[in-house]
Protein backbone atom coordinates (compact mmCIF):
# COMPACT_ATOMS: atom_id res chain seq x y z
CA UNK A 1 0.00 0.00 0.00
CA UNK A 2 1.32 3.41 -0.94
CA UNK A 3 1.12 6.33 0.94
CA UNK A 4 -1.35 7.95 -1.46
CA UNK A 5 -4.03 5.59 -1.11
CA UNK A 6 -3.94 5.46 3.00
CA UNK A 7 -5.97 8.54 3.60
CA UNK A 8 -6.82 9.87 6.93
CA UNK A 9 -10.43 11.15 6.90
CA UNK A 10 -11.65 13.54 9.50
CA UNK A 11 -14.68 15.38 9.61
CA UNK A 12 -14.78 14.30 5.91
CA UNK A 13 -11.96 15.89 4.98
CA UNK A 14 -8.76 13.69 3.40
CA UNK A 15 -5.42 14.27 5.16
CA UNK A 16 -2.43 12.19 3.43
CA UNK A 17 0.06 13.02 6.78
CA UNK A 18 -0.65 11.20 10.02
CA UNK A 19 1.19 13.67 11.91
CA UNK A 20 -0.51 16.92 13.01
CA UNK A 21 2.17 19.55 14.82
CA UNK A 22 1.73 22.37 16.98
CA UNK A 23 3.22 25.77 16.50
CA UNK A 24 3.90 27.03 19.69
CA UNK A 25 7.29 27.36 21.62
CA UNK A 26 9.79 27.44 18.59
CA UNK A 27 12.16 30.34 18.90
CA UNK A 28 11.34 32.05 15.64
CA UNK A 29 8.26 31.93 13.44
CA UNK A 30 10.70 31.07 10.25
CA UNK A 31 11.81 28.52 12.56
CA UNK A 32 8.37 27.62 13.17
CA UNK A 33 7.58 27.90 9.36
CA UNK A 34 10.25 25.55 8.26
CA UNK A 35 9.54 23.17 10.74
CA UNK A 36 5.84 22.61 9.46
CA UNK A 37 7.25 22.08 5.73
CA UNK A 38 9.63 19.61 7.00
CA UNK A 39 7.29 17.45 9.06
CA UNK A 40 4.95 17.12 6.23
CA UNK A 41 2.21 18.17 8.73
CA UNK A 42 -0.75 19.08 6.67
CA UNK A 43 -3.23 19.73 10.06
CA UNK A 44 -1.41 22.24 12.49
CA UNK A 45 -2.68 23.53 15.58
CA UNK A 46 -3.00 27.07 17.22
CA UNK A 47 -3.98 29.14 20.18
CA UNK A 48 -6.46 32.02 20.27
CA UNK A 49 -4.87 34.98 22.14
CA UNK A 50 -5.76 38.96 22.00
CA UNK A 51 -4.53 40.57 19.62
CA UNK A 52 -1.58 42.72 21.21
CA UNK A 53 -2.06 46.19 20.61
CA UNK A 54 1.54 47.80 21.47
CA UNK A 55 3.86 45.63 19.79
CA UNK A 56 4.26 44.69 16.15
CA UNK A 57 1.58 43.04 14.17
CA UNK A 58 3.50 40.63 13.04
CA UNK A 59 1.55 37.11 12.88
CA UNK A 60 2.74 33.90 12.97
CA UNK A 61 0.13 33.94 10.13
CA UNK A 62 2.20 36.21 8.00
CA UNK A 63 4.92 32.91 7.75
CA UNK A 64 2.77 30.17 6.87
CA UNK A 65 1.30 29.34 3.66
CA UNK A 66 -2.46 28.74 4.91
CA UNK A 67 -3.24 27.21 1.81
CA UNK A 68 -0.98 24.05 2.48
CA UNK A 69 -2.81 23.65 6.11
CA UNK A 70 -5.80 23.14 8.00
CA UNK A 71 -6.01 25.44 11.19
CA UNK A 72 -6.84 23.73 14.26
CA UNK A 73 -7.14 25.71 16.46
CA UNK A 74 -7.43 25.05 20.24
CA UNK A 75 -8.88 25.65 23.30
CA UNK A 76 -5.74 25.57 24.94
CA UNK A 77 -5.74 27.56 28.71
CA UNK A 78 -9.51 27.02 28.99
CA UNK A 79 -10.69 25.21 31.88
CA UNK A 80 -14.75 25.87 31.83
CA UNK A 81 -16.84 24.70 29.37
CA UNK A 82 -18.14 28.10 29.06
CA UNK A 83 -14.74 29.48 28.19
CA UNK A 84 -13.16 26.27 25.40
CA UNK A 85 -16.84 26.74 23.93
CA UNK A 86 -16.53 30.82 23.80
CA UNK A 87 -12.73 30.53 22.45
CA UNK A 88 -14.19 28.33 19.94
CA UNK A 89 -16.70 30.20 18.62
CA UNK A 90 -14.32 32.90 18.19
CA UNK A 91 -11.75 30.95 16.01
CA UNK A 92 -14.48 29.94 13.57
CA UNK A 93 -15.00 34.10 13.45
CA UNK A 94 -11.46 34.54 12.73
CA UNK A 95 -12.80 32.40 9.61
CA UNK A 96 -10.51 29.61 8.58
CA UNK A 97 -11.95 26.79 9.78
CA UNK A 98 -14.35 24.84 11.54
CA UNK A 99 -12.35 22.67 13.36
CA UNK A 100 -11.36 22.90 16.99
CA UNK A 101 -8.91 20.78 19.16
CA UNK A 102 -10.79 21.46 22.08
CA UNK A 103 -9.30 21.03 25.60
CA UNK A 104 -10.64 21.60 29.16
CA UNK A 105 -8.22 21.45 31.44
CA UNK A 106 -8.43 20.17 35.10
CA UNK A 107 -5.40 21.62 37.21
CA UNK A 108 -2.42 23.53 35.95
CA UNK A 109 0.04 21.15 37.12
CA UNK A 110 -0.83 18.34 35.36
CA UNK A 111 -2.80 19.97 32.36
CA UNK A 112 -5.12 16.58 32.35
CA UNK A 113 -8.40 17.13 30.91
CA UNK A 114 -11.33 17.70 33.37
CA UNK A 115 -13.98 15.22 31.43
CA UNK A 116 -16.79 16.45 32.52
CA UNK A 117 -16.28 19.96 31.52
CA UNK A 118 -15.17 18.61 28.25
CA UNK A 119 -18.13 16.14 27.67
CA UNK A 120 -19.85 19.60 28.42
CA UNK A 121 -18.60 21.83 25.93
CA UNK A 122 -18.63 18.86 23.31
CA UNK A 123 -21.86 18.63 23.15
CA UNK A 124 -22.68 21.96 22.70
CA UNK A 125 -20.04 22.49 20.02
CA UNK A 126 -20.98 19.65 18.12
CA UNK A 127 -24.80 21.29 17.76
CA UNK A 128 -22.67 24.30 16.64
CA UNK A 129 -21.81 22.28 13.58
CA UNK A 130 -17.81 22.25 14.78
CA UNK A 131 -15.68 20.05 13.62
CA UNK A 132 -14.70 18.54 17.45
CA UNK A 133 -11.18 16.94 18.23
CA UNK A 134 -11.16 16.59 22.02
CA UNK A 135 -7.91 16.17 23.90
CA UNK A 136 -8.49 13.39 26.44
CA UNK A 137 -7.68 11.44 29.10
CA UNK A 138 -6.47 7.88 27.97
CA UNK A 139 -9.65 6.31 29.11
CA UNK A 140 -11.97 4.23 26.78
CA UNK A 141 -15.31 5.26 28.52
CA UNK A 142 -14.68 9.19 27.93
CA UNK A 143 -13.87 8.28 24.43
CA UNK A 144 -16.35 6.30 24.11
CA UNK A 145 -18.76 8.99 25.07
CA UNK A 146 -17.21 11.70 23.01
CA UNK A 147 -18.20 9.52 19.87
CA UNK A 148 -21.46 9.41 20.88
CA UNK A 149 -22.02 12.94 21.07
CA UNK A 150 -20.20 13.27 17.10
CA UNK A 151 -17.29 14.30 17.78
CA UNK A 152 -14.97 13.46 14.59
CA UNK A 153 -12.19 12.02 16.37
CA UNK A 154 -10.84 11.21 20.16
CA UNK A 155 -7.11 12.24 21.21
CA UNK A 156 -6.20 10.99 23.98
CA UNK A 157 -2.70 11.89 25.78
CA UNK A 158 0.07 9.26 25.44
CA UNK A 159 1.32 11.31 29.01
CA UNK A 160 0.85 14.57 30.31
CA UNK A 161 1.30 17.81 27.57
CA UNK A 162 4.61 18.72 27.05
CA UNK A 163 6.77 16.02 29.27
CA UNK A 164 8.05 13.96 26.67
CA UNK A 165 7.30 10.73 28.88
CA UNK A 166 5.99 8.87 25.80
CA UNK A 167 3.09 6.14 24.97
CA UNK A 168 2.33 5.95 29.40
CA UNK A 169 -0.27 2.94 28.74
CA UNK A 170 -0.39 1.34 25.67
CA UNK A 171 -3.20 -0.94 27.00
CA UNK A 172 -5.33 1.78 27.40
CA UNK A 173 -4.50 3.22 23.90
CA UNK A 174 -5.43 -0.53 22.60
CA UNK A 175 -8.54 -0.55 24.19
CA UNK A 176 -9.60 2.66 22.90
CA UNK A 177 -8.93 1.52 19.27
CA UNK A 178 -10.94 -1.11 19.72
CA UNK A 179 -14.12 0.26 21.32
CA UNK A 180 -14.69 4.09 18.99
CA UNK A 181 -15.31 3.92 15.18
CA UNK A 182 -13.80 7.57 14.44
CA UNK A 183 -10.04 7.98 14.45
CA UNK A 184 -7.79 7.48 17.65
CA UNK A 185 -4.89 10.57 17.60
CA UNK A 186 -2.47 10.43 20.50
CA UNK A 187 -2.21 13.67 21.53
CA UNK A 188 0.69 15.08 24.14
CA UNK A 189 3.57 13.09 25.94
CA UNK A 190 5.43 12.24 22.42
CA UNK A 191 8.98 12.33 23.25
CA UNK A 192 10.96 11.20 20.40
CA UNK A 193 10.63 9.56 17.08
CA UNK A 194 10.24 5.58 18.91
CA UNK A 195 7.31 7.56 20.86
CA UNK A 196 5.93 8.54 18.10
CA UNK A 197 6.34 5.11 15.79
CA UNK A 198 4.59 3.43 19.06
CA UNK A 199 1.78 5.40 18.83
CA UNK A 200 1.19 4.66 15.34
CA UNK A 201 1.95 0.70 15.20
CA UNK A 202 -0.58 0.49 18.17
CA UNK A 203 -2.55 1.02 15.32
CA UNK A 204 -3.76 4.84 15.93
CA UNK A 205 -4.78 7.10 12.89
CA UNK A 206 -2.85 9.48 13.96
CA UNK A 207 -0.03 11.60 16.13
CA UNK A 208 -0.04 15.24 17.38
CA UNK A 209 2.67 16.63 18.91
CA UNK A 210 4.35 20.36 19.96
CA UNK A 211 6.73 20.23 22.17
CA UNK A 212 9.07 17.36 21.31
CA UNK A 213 9.58 18.90 17.94
CA UNK A 214 9.54 22.36 19.27
CA UNK A 215 11.75 21.86 22.19
CA UNK A 216 14.53 19.21 20.50
CA UNK A 217 17.98 20.99 20.36
CA UNK A 218 17.38 20.35 16.30
CA UNK A 219 13.38 20.82 15.63
CA UNK A 220 13.81 20.88 12.16
CA UNK A 221 15.84 17.54 11.99
CA UNK A 222 13.12 16.19 14.58
CA UNK A 223 10.76 17.10 12.40
CA UNK A 224 12.02 14.98 9.79
CA UNK A 225 12.53 12.31 12.05
CA UNK A 226 8.63 12.55 13.30
CA UNK A 227 7.44 12.46 10.25
CA UNK A 228 9.48 9.44 8.96
CA UNK A 229 8.60 7.67 12.37
CA UNK A 230 4.63 8.14 12.12
CA UNK A 231 4.90 6.85 8.43
CA UNK A 232 7.32 4.01 9.74
CA UNK A 233 5.00 3.24 12.47
CA UNK A 234 1.93 3.09 10.17
CA UNK A 235 3.19 1.21 7.89
CA UNK A 236 5.26 -1.46 10.89
CA UNK A 237 1.04 -1.56 11.98
CA UNK A 238 -0.46 -2.17 8.14
CA UNK A 239 2.08 -4.94 7.66
CA UNK A 240 1.21 -7.38 10.88
CA UNK A 241 4.41 -7.83 13.20
CA UNK A 242 5.48 -11.22 14.36
CA UNK A 243 4.48 -12.64 17.48
CA UNK A 244 6.48 -12.31 20.65
CA UNK A 245 8.22 -15.75 21.54
CA UNK A 246 10.44 -16.30 24.53
CA UNK A 247 12.74 -18.28 22.88
CA UNK A 248 14.77 -18.12 20.00
CA UNK A 249 13.38 -19.34 16.16
CA UNK A 250 16.63 -19.46 14.09
CA UNK A 251 16.39 -17.69 10.57
CA UNK A 252 18.91 -19.79 8.26
CA UNK A 253 17.99 -23.03 7.44
CA UNK A 254 18.95 -26.58 9.61
CA UNK A 255 19.61 -28.43 6.89
CA UNK A 256 22.82 -28.46 4.81
CA UNK A 257 25.39 -27.40 7.76
CA UNK A 258 28.71 -28.66 6.88
CA UNK A 259 30.22 -31.94 8.80
CA UNK B 1 -16.12 57.65 25.87
CA UNK B 2 -14.16 55.09 27.06
CA UNK B 3 -14.27 51.11 26.35
CA UNK B 4 -12.40 48.16 27.66
CA UNK B 5 -10.29 46.99 24.88
CA UNK B 6 -8.60 43.91 25.44
CA UNK B 7 -8.62 44.43 29.06
CA UNK B 8 -7.69 47.98 28.99
CA UNK B 9 -9.75 50.91 29.08
CA UNK B 10 -9.20 53.44 26.10
CA UNK B 11 -10.69 56.28 25.11
CA UNK B 12 -12.32 56.79 21.69
CA UNK B 13 -14.41 59.12 19.64
CA UNK B 14 -18.25 59.22 19.40
CA UNK B 15 -19.87 56.93 16.38
CA UNK B 16 -16.97 54.47 16.73
CA UNK B 17 -17.69 51.14 14.92
CA UNK B 18 -15.87 48.01 15.21
CA UNK B 19 -14.35 49.02 11.89
CA UNK B 20 -13.66 52.66 12.74
CA UNK B 21 -11.43 50.95 15.95
CA UNK B 22 -9.60 47.95 13.61
CA UNK B 23 -9.02 51.24 11.19
CA UNK B 24 -7.75 53.12 13.93
CA UNK B 25 -5.52 50.50 15.37
CA UNK B 26 -4.03 48.76 11.93
CA UNK B 27 -5.66 45.50 12.33
CA UNK B 28 -6.98 43.47 9.27
CA UNK B 29 -10.12 42.25 9.74
CA UNK B 30 -9.25 39.30 8.00
CA UNK B 31 -7.42 37.45 10.16
CA UNK B 32 -9.24 38.15 13.99
CA UNK B 33 -12.49 37.46 15.77
CA UNK B 34 -14.35 40.47 17.44
CA UNK B 35 -16.22 40.13 20.56
CA UNK B 36 -18.25 42.70 21.99
CA UNK B 37 -19.63 42.64 25.42
CA UNK B 38 -18.56 38.44 25.74
CA UNK B 39 -21.18 37.85 21.98
CA UNK B 40 -19.22 37.87 18.30
CA UNK B 41 -19.40 40.21 16.05
CA UNK B 42 -19.94 38.68 12.81
CA UNK B 43 -17.61 40.51 10.26
CA UNK B 44 -20.20 41.77 8.08
CA UNK B 45 -21.19 43.87 10.83
CA UNK B 46 -17.97 45.55 11.93
CA UNK B 47 -19.58 48.49 9.83
CA UNK B 48 -23.03 48.89 11.21
CA UNK B 49 -22.04 47.71 14.58
CA UNK B 50 -21.58 51.08 17.01
CA UNK B 51 -19.96 50.82 20.40
CA UNK B 52 -21.10 52.55 23.52
CA UNK B 53 -19.62 54.23 26.50
CA UNK B 54 -18.74 51.01 29.18
CA UNK B 55 -18.34 48.03 26.02
CA UNK B 56 -15.98 45.16 26.39
CA UNK B 57 -14.45 44.47 23.45
CA UNK B 58 -12.12 41.53 22.70
CA UNK B 59 -10.09 41.63 19.32
CA UNK B 60 -8.13 37.94 19.17
CA UNK B 61 -6.14 36.33 16.58
CA UNK B 62 -4.29 33.05 16.07
CA UNK B 63 -0.76 32.47 17.62
CA UNK B 64 1.41 29.66 18.15
CA UNK B 65 0.11 26.88 20.18
CA UNK B 66 0.26 23.30 20.47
Amino acid sequence: MTQTEDKLIIGGREFTSRLMVGTGKYASFEQTARALEVSGAEIITVAVRRVNLDRSKESLLDYIDLKKYTLLPNTAGCYTADDAVRTCRLAREVGMSDFVKLEVLGDEKTLFPDNEELLKAAKILVAEGFTVLPYCSDDVIVCKKLEDLGCAAVMPLGAPIGSGLGIRNPYNIRIILENVTVPVIVDAGVGSASDAAIAMELGCAGVLMNTAIAGAQDPIAMAEAMKLAVIAGRLSFKAGRIPRKLYANASSPLDGMIG
Amino acid sequence: MRIVLNGDCVETGDACTVETLLQQLGISRERVAVELNADIVPKGNYEKQLLSDGDKIEIVHFVGGG
